[in-house]
């Protein structure tokens, strides 16, 4: 059958095993900020270090955006005084870290996790409820399962 | 549906090459042919959306454009009839004061209305089954420290010092984060969830609390800027002219302070307790319930305060405004939701997904490989494959996936083959990796729903295990 070569593909043809998510923790209060518990499920396929190393620095970029400072506030003001149009001209700090954490997690994806058959979903795919990690499954017969 | 209605549907369905190698040609091909929805148009929350996705407003309006009248037409009334006195006799910075307040107004009256108040989307069927489970181990175990266990949909967290239970929302299928609530007329999960507005048309929550809090602001200096100056007016031209002849001259100052004598109670009043809100970083729903109050208990705070009346203020209405979770304008990917073909009994928690960007047209291509691989042996090899297809080329589309103009074969039931079967013409080429074949609806299936006819390239009853595949794929085709 088919062999497949990229992660695309790879997403489109392998199967998944199973499904690890990771919910949010909410003991600093309502900020973004996820668990650093490491799920069993991974306990094979990934370092424990490198999983933490990753949820750690998605916390800090989302602490980043939501960061209260005087460049939010700057924004804030200058939004308000021009009745919030000057964001059609402009993205918004927190977007331009949401744009950050995709760039992240892509490169996440490419070289630590898509090697060991795992896939980090974006949570803001999933209304940053949860870092969702698809787990494929070993492909037995040869095949190669990502790059 | 017949004749002309079958093929062109088909005409859609068309595959000019399918790879074995690659499907992204596929896919590009494939998302051309078939109009995408956007996800508004699939929104599970009683919502209305506007503009292609852009407004989003909650379901009874009535009362927003009620609001907007009574503004619209208090304020037209005092540009009308008092400015062009007031500006005469005493300034022309009134009517320009009023008018920036108006617009001010109207703005805030707008983006509260219209924006997405923090919606939390829904949870997928995957991370709904995985909090089921978890919900049923939490049951399984046995109480923990202390004896005390919570009830099982919800969760403590203990947050800067104070415990607060998160409660799981079945409707959302999630557990609500801390401040959020599920507001019943929008029947959506709202994030920092203040009130339902029915002035405004929506709720208001994280996302535009301050539009709604400037909007009542202004709003009561609007209120109390025209009451004020149109008593003023009428004064004046009572001055000059008498007081019932002031009123005869100016009739609608009459019915702009009756309107905004009633107003400033209220509104003012709801400003003035927004304000203290806002100082104090609690929603209206914390108020009321008291969740913060220190009647409940000494070691009651507000474990969201910032501390200071200023960074409270300042958080609310300069802090970063979120973006919007729930993506009303992106397209809807084609996920397709089905069982898994193959089970992993010892995996602790099996997708319903089995492949992530799996759609009705994996599913085709799937079918087609096993109808090739069967075509592939010296029975079928190089022959024009005609299979009867019945009406389930009707060619109803399905949700939301790019084989929507493949026809919903639901009416057909997966039984023998003949039953549920495609019009296809295959053509097999004995290519190492590649086999190039079409589909095409065939005239010939114009007539009615020839359910009856029988293939004998297909006979169900054959033992050879290639034909099976084949019937597999072939059944497989028509459930999609």
């Amino acid at each position: 059958m088919a062999q497949t070569h990229s992660l695309q593909d790879l997403r489109q043809q392998a199967s998944i095993a199973a499904k690890v998510f990771v919910q949010r923790d909410y003991t600093t209060g309502t900020i973004c900020q996820f668990q650093t518990k490491f799920p069993s499920e991974l306990e094979t396929r990934i370092d424990k270090q490198q999983f933490e190393e990753t949820i750690r620095t998605l916390n800090n970029l989302y602490a980043e955006a939501e960061k209260l400072g005087g460049r939010s506030y700057l924004e804030g003001c200058l939004a308000c005084v021009t009745a919030y149009t000057i964001f059609l001209c402009m993205e918004t700090h927190y977007e331009k870290v949401l744009k950050k954490i995709a760039k992240y997690i892509q490169e996440q994806n490419d070289k630590i996790y898509a090697p060991r058959g795992l896939l980090l979903t974006d949570p803001i795919e999933r209304g940053l409820r949860v870092v969702e990690i698809t787990i494929f499954e070993d492909q037995s017969n040869g095949r190669i399962e990502g790059r | 549906m017949l004749g002309l209605g079958v093929t062109e549907p088909m005409r859609e369905c068309q595959y000019s090459e399918i790879s074995v190698v690659a499907s992204s040609p596929m896919d590009a091909e494939h998302t051309k042919r078939v109009p995408r929805r956007r996800k508004w148009e699939t929104f599970p929350g009683r919502n209305k959306f506007y503009c292609n996705g852009r407004i989003m407003m909650a379901k009874q309006t009535g009362v927003f454009y009620l609001t907007m009248v009574l503004i619209v037409v208090t304020s037209g009334l005092f540009f009308a009839f008092d400015c062009p006195f007031l500006a005469t006799n005493l300034t022309p910075a009134i009517p320009a004061i009023g008018g920036v307040l108006f617009v001010f107004v109207m703005g805030m009256l707008f983006r509260a209305s219209f924006s997405d108040p923090g919606v939390l989307p829904r949870a997928t069927p995957d991370e709904a089954a995985h909090l089921e489970r978890q919900i049923g181990e939490d049951v399984a175990n046995g109480p923990g420290q202390g004896g005390y266990r919570p009830p099982p949909r919800t969760r403590e967290v203990i947050i800067n010092g104070q415990t607060v239970k998160l409660k799981y929302c079945f409707t959302c299928k999630i557990f609500r984060p801390p401040r959020a609530s599920h507001c019943s007329l929008c029947d959506n999960c709202v994030e920092r969830f203040d009130h339902h507005c029915p002035w405004v048309g929506n709720c208001v929550g994280r996302r535009n609390y301050r539009f709604f809090y400037l909007f009542i602001l202004s709003l009561s200096l609007l209120t109390v800027f025209i009451f004020a100056f149109v008593v003023t007016h009428v004064i004046l031209r009572s001055s000059q002219t008498g007081f019932l002849s002031a009123l005869k001259d100016s009739p609608a100052s009459v019915l702009e302070v009756v309107v905004c004598f009633f107003s400033v109670w209220s509104i003012v009043g709801l400003s003035g307790f927004h304000t203290y809100l806002i100082g104090s970083n609690q929603t209206t729903n914390e108020d009321i319930k008291g969740s913060w109050s220190s009647k409940r208990g000494k070691e009651n705070y507000n474990p969201y305060s910032y501390g200071s009346i200023v960074a409270n203020c300042c958080a609310a209405l300069c802090g970063p405004l979120p973006p919007s979770l729930i993506d009303r304008r992106g397209f809807v990917r084609p996920d397709a939701a089905r069982p898994s073909p193959r089970s992993n009994g010892t995996s602790a928690y099996v997708s319903s997904q089995p492949r992530t960007r799996m759609c009705d047209q994996d599913q085709c291509i799937q079918s087609t490989k096993f109808v090739l691989q069967a075509a592939a042996t010296p029975l079928l090899h190089n022959e024009l494959i005609t299979v009867s297809g019945g009406h389930s080329l009707s060619g109803k589309p399905s949700l939301g996936g790019p084989c929507a103009s493949l026809p919903a074969a639901q009416h057909t039931p997966p039984g023998p083959v003949p039953n549920a079967t495609w019009e296809a013409e295959a053509l097999v080429r004995r290519d190492q990796e590649k086999s190039l074949f079409r589909w095409r609806a065939s005239d010939e299936v114009s007539s009615p729903p020839s359910l009856g006819h029988g293939n004998p390239l297909y006979d169900p009853a054959s033992q050879d295990s290639l034909h099976q595949d084949s019937v597999r794929g072939l059944v497989k085709l028509s459930s999609v």
